[in-house]
């Protein structure tokens, strides 16, 4: 019958082979050889990662224990021994006062950016210069620090580290939390005008509380950052070896600092408290990046 | 009439009054003011450091970057502060880690755009953020007592094989305790990968489906596509990102100053011990005085100075980048 279709042509049958198979060695080989190299890089990533947690558990959980957390840090490198509480203290108090000043000043920061400056030069050249100021040293902030308030008030305190490391955190608070008040959707704002609010009212009881979570949550990376900074601590807290609770009186330390000195040394009861400080600190930094992941993916606005 | 004997009645209107018009003037100006925190803050960081180490400049003149000596406490004469070998040992350092952990970078911003298999792209992602997450003296600590030691024999015959070489062969010199200007890099590679590899990323997943369909459709293999498609579209992107992590790598202060060695040294001898600018002023601050303590800070405006200009040059390349691509998106 002339109305039956032709059997469904095989590239064979004249059309150009568009199949797999066609394709030349050369060709075929490269891709591969790409596809494998990306495979590459993806290992060397997870390499050095589970390297190191594999290290710092293994030679950190040696040393863990209820009175590791609670001791005093010995004044001699060389004693075994001891633990690392004040550092605890010092982290805990310094890196908490840094997030009360920055985290407030942060949002308001981006408040401005988002609702108020928008597109303005102003508003421009205070995003270009925020994340700017996300690349400056840290080892900078602590000199700045050091210069601006240790020399000022005249001795090194808990207090100072925590300038230093909210003048470190303010800049990512601002551009996390703008990007959180960008996906705030309008209507909303308009449905408060609407309704007679004032722009302030709106802002702080609409816009704000709508996007209040990813702001929590880019806030704690934020602080989880900031913990684990060492060298403006260094700098500008100076070395204790009992717990200050007491920020604005006297030298403090914190664990980042204490792993530094540490770590330096040859004897292996000081390398031994690093690795267990260094145990500790990244617990405490993984619990503020797990809370964070876990408010932005439980609470967070659907990005539209 | 009733009427005419009402108080004039106000004009309507629908925004609250009085108090609230007073606090939107004060809460826009208070916004503002904390916008401007961020200028303020950079400003002052200047003014600041380059006033307290104009005692190390004002010795040095221009030698406070052209002399190589770096002396605190000469048996005769006066103090020397050069800021030479610490510049190079920075440098070196960083152009090691950029030279592995750019192409690293690339690969899984790749992986994590063209090549993953859904259920493996949040695996992958937290790997990156953890690496992020890992606070840099522990991947210092790490370096110290667990990476040096463990390169040492590698070093030891990388020297063997290629230190016969002439000229290249410099590169691999003798060995020493396994701290040195490459463990430095190496470290610094794992530590800026995960802001290259975010941004990279970024850059990427804007190039328009349109143009990858495209050269799929035209035969090209997955490799060709991205040769041709995304490559090009996203270089700019990469550039910015690459000097981010360069500007990142410079700054990075406690890990380099485990891990390097903590000698004043120019060489071409990888394997050999140097110094980076950051990591002498956190080593030698502590026992410092004087002029000592301003040659410090002086280095501290000089790596303030490159890190701010890299920042500003990354940023405007990386905006436009992102503003040429969110033009073309069809």
């Amino acid at each position: 019958m002339t109305l039956t279709a032709p059997p469904a042509a095989r590239p064979a049958a004249g059309g150009p082979d568009l199949t797999r198979a066609a394709l030349s060695g050369r060709r075929r080989f490269t891709n591969h050889l790409a596809t494998a190299a990306i495979w590459v890089a993806v290992l060397l990533a997870v390499i050095p990662l589970a390297l190191v947690t594999y290290t710092v558990l293994a030679k950190g959980g040696g040393v863990m224990s209820l009175s590791f957390l609670n001791e005093d840090i010995p004044n001699s490198y060389r004693r075994e021994g001891g633990g690392m509480g004040p550092a605890i203290v010092g982290t805990l108090l310094i890196t908490g006062m840094a997030a009360l000043m920055a985290i407030p000043l942060g949002v308001f920061g981006a408040i401005y950016l988002n609702e108020y400056g928008k597109q303005r030069p102003l508003a421009r050249v205070i995003r270009l210069m925020s994340d700017v100021m996300t690349g400056v040293p840290s080892i900078v902030m602590g000199l700045f620090i050091y210069i601006s308030w240790v020399l000022l008030v005249g001795e090194q305190t808990g207090f100072a580290g925590a300038l230093a490391l909210a003048c470190l955190m303010l800049p990512v608070v601002i551009r996390s939390s703008e990007e959180m008040l960008r996906l705030v959707p309008d209507e909303l704002r308009q449905a408060s005008m609407a309704l007679g609010a004032r722009k302030w009212k709106t802002t702080l009881t609409v816009v704000l509380p709508a996007a209040i979570s990813g702001i929590t949550s880019g806030s704690l990376l934020a602080v989880a950052r900031a913990a684990g900074e060492t060298a403006p601590i260094i700098i500008v807290t100076g070395i204790v070896f009992s717990p200050n609770w007491n920020l604005f009186d006297g030298s403090n330390t914190a664990l980042p600092a204490q792993i530094f000195r540490n770590a330096s040394q040859p004897f292996p009861a000081a390398q031994d408290r690093a690795w267990g400080a260094a145990l500790t600190l990244i617990v405490i930094v993984l619990g503020f990046t797990i809370i964070a992941r876990f408010i932005s993916s439980r609470f967070a606005i659907k990005e539209r | 009439m009733t009427l005419t004997n009402n108080p004039p009645a106000a004009k309507p209107t629908l925004t609250q009054r009085g108090s609230s018009a007073l606090g939107d003037r004060v809460f826009s100006w208070w916004t503002l003011g904390t916008g401007l925190l961020v200028l303020a803050i950079l400003g002052l960081i200047l003014i600041t450091t380059v006033r307290e180490a104009w005692p190390a400049f004002d010795a040095m003149g221009l030698r406070f970057i052209t002399e190589r000596v770096w002396d605190p406490n000469p048996a005769t004469g006066d103090a020397i502060f050069g800021a030479l070998s610490f510049a190079y040992g920075t440098a070196v350092s960083s152009l090691i880690a950029l030279l592995f952990a750019v192409p690293v970078s690339v690969g899984i911003a790749l992986f994590l755009t063209e090549l993953a298999p859904r259920r493996l792209r949040g695996p992958a992602v937290t790997v990156i953020d953890l690496l992020a997450a890992v606070p840099s003296v522990v991947f210092g600590l790490w370096g110290i007592l667990v990476v040096a030691p463990a390169l040492v024999p590698i070093y030891q015959w990388m020297h063997d094989v290629f230190g016969g070489i002439p000229l290249l062969g410099r590169l691999f010199g003798p060995v020493g305790s396994g701290r040195n200007f490459m463990t430095a890099g190496l470290i610094l590679a794992i530590m800026v990968t995960p802001i290259i590899t975010s941004i990279t990323r970024e850059v990427f997943s804007t190039v328009p489906r349109a143009d990858k369909d495209a050269a799929l459709a035209l035969g090209a293999t997955r490799w060709e596509m991205i040769r041709g498609a995304v490559f090009p579209h996203s270089f700019g992107g990469v550039v910015g990102a690459v000097m981010l992590g360069l500007g990142r790598a410079m700054g990075e202060t406690i890990a380099v100053a485990l891990v390097i060695g903590g000698a004043t040294n120019i060489t071409a001898n990888l394997f050999a011990p140097g110094n980076s600018m950051a990591a002498v002023i956190v080593q030698q601050f502590g026992e410092s005085t004087g002029t000592f303590t301003a040659a410090l800070i002086g280095l501290g405006v000089v790596l303030f100075a490159m890190t701010v200009l890299i920042n500003v040059l990354a940023q405007v390349v990386v905006r436009r980048a992102e503003a040429r691509m969110k033009g073309s998106v069809a």
